[in-house]
């Protein structure tokens, strides 16, 4: 098995606050991440992907396939955005960076046969970095 | 426990496979097709894994690992085409994973025996875009 990684770069502002919380609840929580007018962040994302080295084109995975599909289904959506307004997930989801991770890999999967018609390469891990001190990795299920 | 060296290199290549239509190429390889070539500055980073001798402490002499990528790997690539000038390039397409695997290949014979056996080859082709080739069983 080989893995590839990609890395891409998006800025965007959130706002960590949970409507099941009271302001105070959310200021314990959240700390200075819950001002209400949001704040922003470059985000860094590592995606890797797996599978075998095939021997007629000596690749993984189709670079520009997997730039593409993370375009369409990430970036478009994520890049100077707002995300607790311009991602409709975080209409409900609080946008934490665990949470954006989830967000991540259901919308990469969801698009990721028509992308990947074969049997690889599959998603392996995504690895958000929301600042240089906080790094947030998932290993795809 | 592990150990890691970094090395780099580099080297000119184009991605193409003879079989192919221009257009076709440039479907699979996208930019690495254009036919007179690019270059990278590749970097590499060696991982061994093994228990410390008790003597000396160490895995594996670090010197003497990075002698080893020297002699097997950069000397060979380094300010080269690798398509024209480094074999196995002038049959297969020297995308980033086959060069991984090469690294590999070339490496692997030296870690027989000892404490220590060749773990992952890291390449990183830019910033944004590395492999990881941990022999064709992992």
């Amino acid at each position: 098995m080989t893995r590839v990684t990609r890395r891409y770069r998006f800025a965007a502002s959130h706002r960590l606050f949970s409507g099941q919380f009271s302001e105070e609840e959310n200021r314990e929580l959240y700390g200075k991440c819950t001002n209400p007018f949001g704040h922003g962040h470059d985000y860094v994302l590592d995606i890797t992907v797996a599978g075998p080295l095939d021997a007629f084109s000596g690749q993984v995975v189709n670079i520009g396939a997997l730039d593409r599909l993370v375009d369409e289904q990430i970036l478009r959506d994520f890049d100077h955005r707002y995300l607790n307004v311009d991602v409709r997930e975080f209409g409900e989801k609080v946008p934490t960076s665990e949470n954006i991770l989830r967000v991540m890999e259901d919308r990469l999967k969801a698009r990721w046969r028509s992308a990947f018609p074969g049997e690889w390469p599959r998603l392996e891990n995504i690895k958000l970095r929301e600042t240089r001190r906080n790094l947030f990795e998932l290993r795809a299920s | 426990m592990f150990i890691t060296r970094k090395a780099e290199f580099s080297a000119s290549h184009v991605c193409a496979h003879s079989s192919l239509t221009p257009e076709q190429n440039r479907e699979l390889y996208g930019a690495a097709a254009n036919p007179s070539g690019h270059g990278h500055n590749y970097v590499v980073e060696v991982t061994l894994a093994g228990d410390p001798d008790p003597a000396t402490g160490m895995i594996f002499d670090l010197k003497q690992l990075k002698d080893i990528i020297n002699k097997t790997v950069v000397e060979p690539m380094d300010h080269r085409f690798l398509n024209y000038e480094v074999p196995p390039f002038d049959r297969i397409v020297p995308t980033a994973e086959n060069v991984a695997a090469e690294i590999w290949n070339r490496l692997e014979p030296h870690f027989h025996g000892g404490r220590a056996s060749l773990h992952n080859v890291r390449l990183y082709e830019t910033e944004d875009l590395y492999v990881d080739f941990g022999g064709e069983r992992s």
